[in-house]
């Protein structure tokens, strides 16, 4: 064992100089038009050999030091606790619940503005992870190509606007269900694959959208993108200074207060948080329906939910569908907040954020989501001074995230179901 | 109500069923036996539509059903268990029989949305009829545990409990014996016949425990090599020779 240890860990700190000797360790000059390379300063040398030697020692004494961890984890989670009585934890989530909701609705007011638009984007990646999470979490669909319906969302609201001046809020449902459509049409090649095939078409069709958006360069401005995409209104009332729109009259004229840039920004916020709340609630609603209960039983067992009468096309399709859905509606709010859209903000690292927000929340948890889509989009702008590291830090929390906790922060919870005794 | 006619089933070179007949009348329960790799599953597959069969026909109350989609073919009536409990392991014993139940209930999405009171009085009904299922195999007090996390035994009543309330009218048990001890199979053996009695389902059988076919088949078709050896009732195959030779000689 000790052995065993000893050569892993030798093997280990061989690999870590292998792999960062060359990249840290050399520098290329340009001198005139050649290049050569010369050796770095000693300090990073001498970093490169400390980290070999930390990864040595952590792999030599890893057992230990994992199992220390262990303990430390097992007693922040409350494994020992008693469970709490099945209805009144219930009962304290819903009320702990709308008690954040309603703090949300009024903490805008209090926070500056760059906090408040940061918050608007947490609650449109809030609304894509929750309907991803119907397609990979509850369906078991790992779908790579996301983005494309959160594009069509928002390349919907961008074009009509632009073309057609239509408004936010009739854009809004044709974006969401434009982009249902297209989780449709996706959803009927897709059907027989399963698992890595799957994975492997999704991620053409998100590519193939967004080539799509930068080569029709006549209808969609390709790579120079739709820019003056109208604010939402409030019931025709427009935040701006000026109305922009005949027959609209301003929101601050409107209630004679002063002209100030934070009502819309709050104002976004707000139609976002509605929004999100709204998704929340329909998909927790669908969960607990008939349909929901299908995605979930093929995900578990296609064979036996064949041999149930349930129809794979329907079930997966209705999943697609009601994926892409959301991701029209958070496409819409996405492009009413930006006022400008470009091809760059529909590229695949977006879907992979948004699903690596579905798998770190934990799959099918509607909590564990939200809390993730907080975590992810607000900490690398916290971490702003390390923004070169940035992946590297996704990176660990991520391998740390494996380690710790493979089912999430929150893993789903079974829904408890009372039923009358028969007589 | 059920009749299979030549029904033959060929993957490539291999003819893994060759001219099988059977027929099942309402209320009676018909065993297919024989030796392992005989081809009692492939059967299986193609009447509840997972294989498409090469040959012959199947009908079921005088529709023929041979070829159509499995989901469809669940529909009509006939549902299937499997030779390895398939469960949907991480939903509770609950949502395994509502989700059963998934054609009888109001799938409408709007109507589900809002709660209407027809979708409410659907969705009760489901649950009584859970209710009910989880009482009479029971394991009405595992109600809310997660289906993978039960015990062997009690799976193999939750996947009989989960075809029932579908209101089969032809039920296909694929072994549902195995894995069990000498009481279990015993409750399994008056369940069976409770649901023939009590339920007016017909059943058929794939087992290998003797003494469980024995005892309740009406009929029993005996296959050999995907062909057909016999068929009869209890006693007659008891007594056929060809049987005793290829198969029960040697168990």
């Amino acid at each position: 064992m000790a052995a065993h240890n000893f050569k892993h860990a030798l093997f280990c700190a061989f690999i870590t100089l292998l792999i960062s000797y060359p990249i840290l360790g050399f520098n290329l000059e340009a001198q005139g038009i050649n290049i050569t390379i010369t050796g770095a300063d000693t300090t990073t040398i001498l970093g490169v050999l400390l980290a070999a030697v930390v990864v040595f020692l952590f792999q030599l004494f890893r057992d230990q030091i994992m199992g220390r961890v262990g303990d430390l984890t097992s007693l922040t989670a409350g494994k020992h606790k008693e469970p709490m009585a099945e209805n009144r934890r219930a009962k304290i989530e819903s009320w702990v619940l709308t008690g954040i909701v309603i703090l949300a609705l009024f903490w805008p007011f209090f926070m500056s503005r760059g906090a408040v638009d940061l918050a608007t984007l947490v609650l449109i990646y809030i609304m894509l992870a929750l309907g991803l999470n119907v397609v990979v979490g509850l369906a078991g669909l790992l779908d790579l190509g996301y983005v494309a319906f959160y594009a069509v969302g928002a390349y919907t609201f961008a074009l009509l606007s632009q073309y057609l001046g239509v408004s936010f809020w009739f854009a809004l449902p044709i974006g969401a269900l434009l982009a249902a459509t297209f989780g449709l049409v996706l959803g009927f090649p897709v059907l027989r694959l399963r698992g890595d095939y799957l994975a492997i078409v999704t991620l053409g069709f998100g590519e193939i959208i967004r080539i799509l958006l930068n080569n029709w360069t006549n209808l969609t401005g390709g790579p120079n993108g739709i820019g003056g995409i109208p604010d939402p209104t409030l019931f025709g009332m427009e935040f701006g200074r000026r109305v922009k729109e005949e027959g609209n009259t301003s929101f601050h004229e409107t209630f004679g207060i002063a002209y100030s840039g934070e009502h819309k920004v709050i104002f976004l916020y707000l139609i976002a948080l509605v929004l999100a709340v709204f998704t929340a609630l329909v998909i927790r609603r669908f969960m607990r329906m008939p349909v929901g209960r299908a995605w979930e039983a093929l995900r578990e067992d296609e064979i036996a939910a064949r041999s149930l009468g349930l129809s794979r096309t329907a079930v997966k399709l209705s999943a697609f569908t009601i994926g892409a859905f959301f991701a029209g509606f958070a496409g819409t709010v996405f492009a009413s907040k930006q006022g400008f859209i470009s091809p760059e903000s529909f590229v695949f690292l977006e879907s992979a954020i948004i699903l690596a927000i579905v798998v770190l929340g934990g799959m099918g948890s509607q909590i564990g989501v939200v809390l993730a889509a907080i975590a992810v989009t607000i900490l690398p702008e916290l971490a702003r001074e390390f923004s070169e590291y940035r992946m590297l830090i996704f990176g660990a929390a991520m391998v740390l995230m494996m380690v710790w906790r493979p089912q999430g922060l929150m893993p789903m919870r079974r829904i408890h179901i009372e039923l009358k005794k028969q007589e | 109500m059920l009749e299979v006619k030549n029904l033959s089933m060929r993957f490539g070179g291999l003819l893994a069923v060759d001219q099988v007949s059977l027929d099942v009348q309402e209320r009676e329960i018909v065993s297919i036996i024989g030796p392992n790799g005989a081809g009692k599953t492939t059967v299986f597959n193609c009447m509840s539509g997972f294989y498409q069969p090469t040959g012959g026909q199947i009908l079921f109350e005088g529709q023929e059903v041979q070829g159509r989609p499995d989901y469809k073919i669940s529909r009509l009536g006939m549902v299937r268990t499997f030779q390895h409990v398939r469960l949907f392991n991480q939903m509770t014993v609950v949502e395994n029989l509502l989700v059963a139940q998934h054609r009888h209930l109001n799938t409408n999405l709007v109507a589900g949305l809002l709660k209407t009171p027809s979708y409410r009085e659907r969705e009760q009904k489901s649950l009584d009829r859970a209710a009910y299922w989880l009482d009479r195999v029971g394991l009405m007090d595992l109600a809310n545990r997660e289906a993978g996390n039960l015990a062997y035994g009690q799976q193999r009543r939750l996947e009989i409990a989960r075809c029932m309330v579908t209101e089969p009218k032809l039920l296909m048990l694929d072994e549902p014996a195995a894995g069990l001890n000498p009481a279990e199979t015993k409750d399994l053996n008056q369940l069976i016949v409770s649901l023939k009695e009590d339920y007016c389902v017909s059943v058929v059988l794939i087992e290998h425990d003797m003494s469980l076919v024995m005892d309740i088949s009406d009929r029993i078709n005996v296959i050999n090599q995907g062909r057909p050896l016999a068929s009869g009732t209890p006693e007659e195959i008891r007594q056929n020779d060809d049987v005793i030779k290829a198969y029960l000689g040697e168990a």
